[in-house]
């Protein structure tokens, strides 16, 4: 098949969502895990919109950069959770607002 | 002689560096006998040339350039000095009159700890002095000026252990500050308008370049007479000279009644020329020396310091040289600053053995009954204070009559001068009278503790006989100042200048020695007390000064002393430390509020390139 | 190139120092000495040996073939940035100046630091390489370079050793110097650019940038940045807060230099920038530079007079007496400008006494204040005369250096404004009043103090005697020191009236 059955608007609608309900959690949440959820969401959108992209023009390109963004993603997922432990140790707690000492 | 002139200054300063530097080299006191040779014999040097120069006849003027001080553009003035019959007549007072007080001074000061630093300082003083009556041109006069005033201020604070005397020192430096700062500007305005400092040369210049009554000549002279006003503690800015009594009284009599006060006549007389350019500058001088004397004559009626007395009498006799210098006797005047430094310095040392030998006191009211005990120091205030309160045949009476003479003749105003003259003069009878009569008479109140040696005695001896031959004396002034008038006042002018005295003898004869009149009755009454309060503070002069001039600047002081200026510069730093304050509030911490601010700018930044964008 | 070995050698001399105290701690100080000394007398040496200067002829601003010496050598090409030195009458007798002042400062604290003292010669010796290159230098860039260096080591030099203010104080003087120089940086970089535009080469050296055409407006801009730096430094009201603070709380050797060195800069940089090279524009500014000298002689002498802190009161005094360095300067006449450089030299002198021994003072009685002072000279003698030799000279009497100068600015000043004249010379009356003030609480009146005092050594008479010496020969026989700045003056006031100046007033 050549295209996309699906218009490329739908789908990046889709992915502005899924990245402003990312953006919200990361907001709004207070539990650094959940932080890292969300952070994961909005990856994940970029990676959809790209996906998308690549799809519309035919080319490869857009899985690729998909599975680039997924490699980071999993890097950084792996740093994130080490240093959530780190601060569980040092806080005592996993809300993000104990977590302020470096102010002024 | 004329190429020794140089040495005739610096003698006495030479005299002065070696007392200061030597006792510093030696490692045990210097013998007091040593520092009085060194001392004594510098101005006894100074003396013998004086007299060899005066002895050589002439011709004057003997004019000795030594270097120029200072060379920028057209501002030469040098180290030079002009010696004229004026010049001479002063020189000789400092050093011969200089020479008995430093020889009376060095019994008086024997036993203090610090006899070389009160010669070094008395020599520096007669060197000054005698700089500023050989300068030939009025920066080197100024050097002299200023001179006499610092070593003035060196010895009214000489005990300095007592914190008054030094607070005496600095309003004598001060007030007399003031006129010199006056005269400063008149040498500026001089040396603007006529391009020269030399005395001679400003003669010239000025006549060439101003008429008499011009505004410019008004001026520069009022400001010159501001300078002598200081000097020679005229109003309004005497103040200062009855609180100089604090230092020794040698010093007294020597700065304070025979050279330095008469500073600011020489200057005068010096400046005539220019002074003849300025007749209403001419009338503020008699106006200012009248009223000086008769203000110092009511004040020393009711003093009880012997010295405060002798003080108050300098300021008044001054007062009658500034009379006679501005109604143009000018020989006269300075005649009478010679009688004067004669009869003053004399009566001072008196009053100088008398405190030595009355262990220090110095309330009149205090001694009596000396004549028979102090028989030298006796006579000393007999020929004195004759001389004083110009008593006829006293050197005193041919000065003053002259001046008497001279006001009366003046075109203007002179019957007046005249009459404020001779209230003056049966005042300044009555309290030198007061005086003699009060310490030397009646009960003796105090024991005399020693007798004064041949040191006092000998000098109070030279100076009676000249306090009373001296007024045979004919100065040498006649090439100096202009001609005065040959007219002579009727006989009754000179018969009343005469027995004017006489008349105040007997009035302080009735009321304090024979007591046949009695000032009870008149001191009860509550306004002749207050009026004896005005007096005896100077008309109140020193109050005056003190509230509208001295508290205000130490409140000044104090009020800016914390720097109001500086918090302009603190508010600098307090708006730093404000918006620290504020932008360090967007630090703070709180890793949510960065994720907000992160996502508003996108969201700002979105909004931008969406709708901002369009105009690129 | 002998101006460039002087500033090299207290360059080195400094680290010398600093090294040297590894070796025995006393030895800092000796070396220091050693190296102001050698300093010095290489270069009075040289000058001698070198005949014939042009010293009585006139050293015009434009030629630097009729100055003294002239070394350039490539630095930034590029810009036309070049280590450029020259001297002439009036940089001379300053770098005399400096170097005798750094002498006695080496003197002064000879037994006053204790601690570091190896770094502590270091700085004192680089303040003066300097203070010399702030005087020798004529590319203003080099300038600016060299106005830097010269804060930099005395800001250490109170921070570290200074007294119990230090830390405020420190930074006080050096935020103060430091922004006002930035102004006179921006002035620099604006004042090459134009030069740069109008004749498309780029240089910063002095001789190039004078005479340079602009507009009016863009002139006095640019002298404000000038003038406020120098004016600082001066200082001069209403930008002086930071001398009483600065003096009082730095060591001895800091007071000496800052006060006797450092604050002559600021009316070198006057004379030889503002002036010249801004001559309408600073004409135009005379009257209010002139006001605030004559308020600031007042206003110094006042505040000096409230004070309690020995210290505090002679540097209230270096602002009222550099007040009338001020006032000749803007007076712009033979006369004053000649008075002006005599106050430099000796103000330079009779304040570096006055702080010695306020140091002397500080040393043996532990504090600085007079209330706890008095009848000091019964205990120390020596001191006591050596003081009021200094406190009558600066209060100008006759006789001594400090009234020559005061005199020929009066005159000069004269010629130029009489009111303010007659208020500058209030100035006379209110300086009697503090000086007299000072030696009263001191060393007059009863005895506070009962702990045996030392009087001053052979040392410290030694300092004093040749300061003592120097004053009396400049208040008597002034005439060298007149002579030498005389083609300097001249050549700057030929300068100022000159077609060359005239034409400035033509806009672009």
């Amino acid at each position: 098949m050549e295209g996309l059955d699906i218009p490329l608007n739908h789908i990046l609608l889709v992915a502005c969502l899924l990245f402003a309900i990312g953006m919200l959690g990361l907001m709004i949440r207070r539990n650094i895990i959940f932080m890292l959820m969300s952070l994961e969401v909005m990856l994940n959108a970029a990676a959809l919109a790209f996906v998308a992209a690549g799809a519309h023009w035919g080319q490869a390109d857009g899985q690729i950069m998909f599975m680039l963004i997924l490699s980071v993603a999993a890097a950084e997922v792996a740093v994130g959770l080490g240093l959530v432990l780190q601060v569980q140790k040092r806080f005592k707690s996993l809300d993000m607002d104990d977590a302020n000492r470096m102010r002024g | 002689m004329t190429e020794l002139l140089w040495l005739i200054p610096l003698l006495p300063l030479l005299s002065a560096i070696v007392l200061m530097v030597l006792p510093q080299l030696s490692v045990k006191a210097l013998p007091q006998s040593l520092i009085a040779v060194i001392g004594v014999g510098s101005v006894g040097s100074a003396m013998l040339l004086t007299l060899t120069l005066a002895l050589s006849g002439g011709p004057y003027p003997i004019e000795q350039t030594l270097w120029t001080w200072m060379a920028v553009g057209g501002f030469t003035p040098g180290v030079a000095f002009y010696i004229d019959g004026l010049t001479l007549v002063m020189m000789s007072i400092i050093t011969g009159v200089g020479f008995l007080i430093h020889v009376f001074s060095s019994e008086f000061m024997l036993g203090d700890h610090s006899y070389a630093r009160y010669f070094a300082f008395l020599n520096l003083f007669v060197s000054a002095m005698l700089i500023l009556v050989m300068a030939d041109n009025l920066l080197l006069l100024f050097l002299g000026w200023e001179g006499v005033g610092v070593c003035s201020y060196f010895l009214v604070g000489f005990w300095y252990q007592q914190p008054d005397n030094g607070r005496a020192a600095r309003k004598a430096f001060i007030v007399t500050r003031i006129g010199d700062t006056a005269m400063a500007l008149g040498l500026l305005l001089l040396f603007s308008e006529l391009g020269t400092l030399n005395i001679q040369g400003l003669g010239v210049a000025a006549a060439g370049q101003w008429q008499a009554g011009d505004t410019m000549p008004l001026i520069a002279c009022l400001l010159l007479l501001g300078g002598a006003v200081g000097k020679s503690a005229q109003l309004p800015l005497q103040t200062w000279l009855p609180d100089a009594m604090a230092g020794p009284t040698p010093v007294s009599a020597l700065i304070h009644a025979a050279t330095m006060v008469t500073a600011g006549v020489y200057l005068i007389a010096r400046t005539h020329e220019l002074f003849l350019l300025a007749p209403t500058a001419m009338m503020v001088v008699a106006l200012i020396g009248l009223a000086t004397s008769l203000m110092a004559a009511c004040s020393a009626l009711v003093q009880h310091d012997i010295k405060r007395i002798l003080a108050y009498s300098t300021i008044s006799q001054i007062g009658y040289m500034f009379l006679a210098l501005g109604v143009g006797a000018w020989a006269s005047g300075i005649f009478h600053l010679m009688t004067h430094a004669f009869f003053k310095a004399l009566l001072f040392l008196g009053s100088g053995a008398i405190i030595h030998c009355l262990h220090h006191e110095h309330n009149i009211f205090k001694m009596g009954g000396l004549r028979s005990r102090l028989p030298v120091v006796f006579w000393s205030f007999i020929f004195g204070s004759a001389a004083l309160a110009a008593l006829p045949l006293t050197s005193g009476f041919f000065s003053k009559d002259q001046i008497l003479v001279q006001v009366f003749l003046h075109p203007q105003g002179g019957a007046w001068l005249w009459f404020g003259a001779l209230v003056g003069a049966l005042l300044t009878a009555i309290y030198s009278f007061r005086l003699v009569f009060v310490v030397f008479f009646g009960v003796a109140n105090t024991e005399v503790d020693k007798k004064p040696g041949w040191a006092m005695a000998v000098p109070l001896s030279l100076l009676c006989m000249l306090a009373a031959v001296g007024g045979l004396f004919a100065i040498p002034v006649d090439n100096v100042f202009p001609a005065v008038s040959e007219h002579h006042p009727s006989i009754w002018v000179e018969v009343v200048s005469a027995a004017v005295p006489l008349l105040g003898l007997s009035i302080a004869y009735l009321l304090f020695l024979g007591k046949q009149w009695s000032l009870q009755p008149l001191l009860r009454r509550p306004l002749s007390q207050r009026l004896r309060y005005f007096w005896l503070n100077h008309w109140g002069l020193d109050a005056l000064y003190d509230l509208i001039l001295v508290r205000p600047y130490y409140s000044l002081a104090n009020a800016l002393s914390s720097e109001p200026i500086d918090r302009l510069y603190g508010a600098i730093v307090w708006v730093n430390q404000q918006l620290h304050g504020l932008l360090s509030r967007t630090q703070g911490g709180r890793v949510r509020s960065y994720i907000a601010s992160m996502v508003l700018g996108l969201l700002l930044l979105i909004a931008l390139s969406l709708y901002g964008g369009g105009e690129m | 190139m002998l101006m460039l070995h002087i500033i090299v050698i207290l360059l080195v001399g400094g680290l010398l120092a600093m090294a040297s105290q590894k070796i025995h701690q006393n030895a800092p100080r000796w070396i220091a000495l050693t190296v102001v000394f050698v300093d010095l007398f290489y270069f009075a040496g040289q000058l001698w040996s070198m005949g014939d200067l042009n010293l009585w002829q006139a050293q015009l601003p434009t030629e630097p073939g009729t100055w003294l010496m002239h070394y350039s050598s490539p630095w930034i090409p590029a810009f036309g940035i070049n280590i450029e030195l020259a001297m002439d009458g009036l940089s001379l007798l300053m770098v005399l100046l400096t170097l005798v002042l750094g002498a006695v400062a080496i003197s002064a604290s000879w037994t006053d630091i204790k601690i570091h003292r190896g770094f502590f010669e270091a700085n004192l010796l680089w303040t003066l390489a300097g203070v010399l290159g702030v005087f020798l230098a004529m590319d203003l860039l080099l300038f600016f370079l060299f106005w830097e260096v010269m804060l930099i080591p005395m800001y250490f030099m109170i921070a570290i050793w200074g007294h119990e203010g230090r830390a405020y104080a420190a930074m006080k003087f050096f935020i103060f110097t430091q922004a006002s120089g930035l102004l006179m940086l921006v002035s620099i970089l604006t004042l090459a650019s134009i030069h740069h535009s109008t004749s498309g080469q780029w240089s910063f050296s002095y001789f190039d940038l004078l005479g340079t055409a602009m507009e009016e407006q863009t002139a006095h801009w640019l002298m404000l940045g000038f003038f406020i730096a120098f004016v600082v430094k001066l200082p001069a009201f209403p930008f002086h807060t930071w001398l009483p603070d600065a003096h009082t709380q730095a060591p001895t050797a800091g007071s000496v230099i800052l006060a006797g060195i450092l604050l002559k800069t600021g009316a070198y940089g006057l004379i030889r920038f503002t002036l010249p090279l801004f001559p309408e524009a600073s004409h135009a500014f005379a009257s209010t530079a002139i006001w605030l000298g004559a308020f600031g002689v007042i206003y110094g002498a006042v505040l000096a007079f409230g004070q309690t802190d020995f210290k505090r009161l002679v540097a209230y005094s270096s602002v009222s007496h550099m007040g009338f360095v001020l006032l000749g300067v803007y007076a712009w006449n033979a006369l004053a400008l000649q008075g002006a450089v005599m106050q430099m030299v000796a103000h330079g002198f009779s304040t570096a006494a006055l702080f010695m021994i306020a140091g002397a003072l500080q040393e043996r009685l532990h504090t600085r204040d007079m209330r706890k002072m008095g009848g000091l000279w019964q205990q120390m003698p020596r001191m006591g005369a050596v003081a009021m030799f200094f406190i009558v000279a600066s209060l100008g009497l006759p006789g001594l250096g400090n009234f020559v100068a005061e005199f020929l600015i009066l005159l000069g000043l004269f010629q130029a404004d009489r009111a303010m004249t007659a208020l500058a010379a209030l100035g006379l009356i209110t300086g009697a009043a503090y000086s007299l003030l000072l030696m009263q609480r001191s060393f007059h009146g009863s005895v506070q103090q009962h702990a045996g005092l030392l009087d001053f050594g052979p040392r410290e008479m030694l300092t004093m005697s040749v300061m003592m010496l120097a004053l009396i020969v400049l208040g008597v026989y002034p005439q060298p020191v007149l002579n030498i700045a005389a083609p300097v003056i001249d050549g700057l006031l030929v300068f100022s009236a000159s077609d060359a100046v005239v034409a400035l007033e033509v806009t672009p």
